[in-house]
């Protein structure tokens, strides 16, 4: 018959080959497995931190419940989400999360309007306006800052930014300013009277909110300048060309041809510095301390979700009681958290992708 | 980077060349009116450095207003960087350096008191790869008005209109000027960029290799555009190509490895009856 198969050039598998496909085979499973490790700790934390939260709040683990434990509403989601006051460990405790979740977004927005701006602009400085000489100079001194431990920037804060900058504002500047409200306070007694005395009265313990957004706004400004940079140096010299050739000032090309082109590394280094100010613990709980104040006084102290992490894993509380859950219940909400910032960046990512190539 | 004259040629061998002797002969260069027009820019002793290379040696030349001229020789020549030293985007590049000068309307473009941004907006430039913004056709072509800061009673509509319909893309885009200018295809990008510089209403367009990135259609369209563009504008135009040069240029100059300027003299004279027997060799296809 002639529709039958030939011997063939030598293309059809034979034995010679078997070999190698096996390689290739267990090679494909070492690094599919090596993979699996990230995926597999990631769901591994989820489960402990969801399993522990349950016990928080139902009194037993998600385990124990399927095997027919009581459920007893140890702490309601209503006291948890709008309660005001924060203290598990207390004798008489309260179980509002709301004071430690402000001090997260207070210290995590502060360090944002700080970090934005100032990293931005370097950025755009080590792009667009330094020489080769000077960038090459300038960005390794960024790059170290990144690299310091966080537990160093915490002592920083300690020995330097709390007593000398805080303090300094504080005695300097708004004291002062209060006095001189004082002077003039009679012309808007009910106004004025009050703000003069606020101002009069501040002044800095050993922990403030204003120098937790300070130190964390400083070790964020490197991750912010050296990805918006190289955000930046990745968009094509021709826009550039075009753009001087056009009679454009160097301003002009920054702001309104680099920086668009660039939006979507700079947006990703600004949600990428906002989750480390999230997840930040040894400097912001140096900084900003220990206290779950809800306030909006820079000068006082506040707790941010971190720092409650800290000062309870330190083991003044018992295994299996409620307080010691309570770090999984604020565990797993700072989880959620910055996995929602992980899926906005990942969201802004795509929609700018699309609108600049 | 030797420029000698390759005297051991001889004219002859270079006549048997039929394909390119054909093509030339059979699209003469257009000749615009022959009076004489004002000279728009004049190089004096122009030599361009880029750390210890000279890219353009002593250079001097005088281009006319209202006509193309087309700069050709081989790579490294120093034909685009005597394009770029006319805007003066060789500032752009921390190793060049400038010798000599050039003249935009009798003044020294390289004197203290010149400002190149002011100088940029009387000279706008093509590029070889078309580089529209990464935004929408409008904003690319109100861009340099809107940098320029012209007057609010220019209508931005209007002056956007006029300039697409200066790069005969008016017709293709008017109904699509938001979408971005890099949907556009290659030759519509080019046409775009073109808009983009005549927008701001310069004197002077550079054109560096504006061709060399498109397809034959998308070229010729590009081509006939430049000789619409010359009733308005002076075109300073660099090419690989000497067909190119021959069909849509007035005058042409040609360089020599080594940045030298070899001879410039009209479209015609240069194609058919050069003076120098390298540049008969260049454009016969035996040197460079």
């Amino acid at each position: 018959m002639s529709t039958e198969n030939q011997p063939g050039p030598g293309i059809s598998g034979d034995d010679s080959l078997d070999a190698d496909h096996e390689a290739n085979r267990r090679i494909r499973r070492v690094f599919f497995s090596c993979a699996l490790v990230t995926v597999l700790t990631t769901i591994a934390i989820f489960l402990v931190l969801f399993d522990n939260a349950a016990s928080y709040f139902f009194g037993a683990r998600i385990s124990e419940l399927i095997a027919g434990a009581d459920l007893e509403r140890t702490v309601t989601f209503g006291e948890f989400f709008s309660g005001t006051r924060w203290a598990p460990d207390h004798s008489t405790p309260a179980h509002g999360v709301l004071p430690i979740v402000w001090g997260t977004l207070a210290i995590t927005i502060g360090a944002g309007l700080v970090s934005i701006p100032i990293g931005t602009a370097t950025a755009l400085f080590l792009s667009e306006y330094a020489e080769d000489a000077t960038r090459n100079r300038l960005k390794p001194i960024l790059e170290v800052l990144a690299g310091i431990p966080t537990i160093v920037y915490g002592y920083f804060a300690v020995s330097f930014v709390t007593p000398v900058l805080v303090g300094g504002i504080a005695s300097n500047l708004i004291n002062p300013a209060g006095a001189w409200l004082e002077s003039i306070s009679h012309l808007a007694p009910f106004v004025l009277e009050p703000a003069a005395d606020w101002m009069m009265a501040q002044s800095v313990g050993r922990y403030s909110m204003l120098a937790g957004i300070i130190v964390v706004g400083t070790m964020t400004i490197p991750m912010v300048s050296s990805i918006s940079e190289d955000a930046m140096q990745a968009v094509p010299d021709d826009l550039r060309n075009g753009a001087y050739a056009l009679g454009a000032t160097k301003y002009q090309v920054a702001t309104r041809i680099v920086l668009p082109a660039a939006v979507s590394g700079i947006f990703a280094s600004y949600i990428l510095a906002l989750s480390r100010a999230i997840g930040e613990t040894m400097a912001v709980t140096l900084a900003a301390g220990f206290n779950a104040n809800l306030t909006a006084n820079p000068f006082d102290e506040i707790m941010t979700m971190t720092a409650y992490l800290v000062s309870m894993a330190r083991g003044t509380s018992a295994v299996g009681t409620v307080e010691y859950q309570s770090l999984f219940a604020v565990g797993l909400l700072l989880f959620l958290m910055t996995l929602s910032m992980n899926l906005i960046n990942d969201l802004l990512k795509r929609r700018f992708q699309e609108e600049y190539r | 980077m030797s420029s000698d004259t390759p005297d051991g040629r001889t004219v002859d061998e270079s006549t048997d060349d039929p394909l390119i002797q054909t093509e030339i002969d059979a699209e003469p260069s257009p000749s615009r009116d022959a009076e004489r027009t004002e000279t728009i820019v004049r190089t004096k002793d122009l030599s361009v450095y880029y750390g210890d290379d000279r890219a353009l040696d002593d250079v001097t030349f005088e281009i006319p207003e209202n006509r193309v001229t087309a700069m050709i020789g081989p790579s490294g020549c120093g034909k685009s960087t005597f394009l770029r030293s006319i805007n003066r985007m060789n500032d752009r590049i921390d190793a060049a350096r400038v010798e000599g000068d050039l003249y935009f309307h009798g003044k020294n473009v390289y004197d203290d008191d010149v400002d190149p941004v002011a100088l940029r907006r009387k000279i706008g430039q093509v590029f070889q790869a078309p580089n529209p913004f990464p935004k929408s056709i409008y904003d690319n072509v109100a861009y340099g008005l809107r940098v320029q800061g012209t007057d609010e009673d220019v209508d931005l509509d209007d002056a956007v209109e006029r300039a697409l319909r200066g790069a005969a893309l008016w017709d293709e885009v008017s109904d699509q000027l938001d979408e971005s200018g890099l949907d556009l295809s290659g030759g519509q990008q080019q046409r775009l960029c073109i808009a983009r510089a005549i927008a701001t209403d310069p004197e002077v367009i550079l054109m560096d290799e504006p061709t060399s990135a498109l397809d034959p259609v998308a070229a010729s369209k590009i081509e006939d555009l430049i000789d619409e563009l010359v009733d308005e504008y002076t075109v300073i135009i660099v090419t690989h190509n000497m067909q190119q040069a021959a069909r849509i240029s007035d005058k042409t100059a040609v360089f020599l490895t080594g940045g030298e300027l070899v001879e410039f003299d009209d479209t015609a004279t240069i194609f058919e009856d050069p003076t120098d027997p390298r540049v008969e060799d260049y454009i016969t296809g035996k040197f460079g």
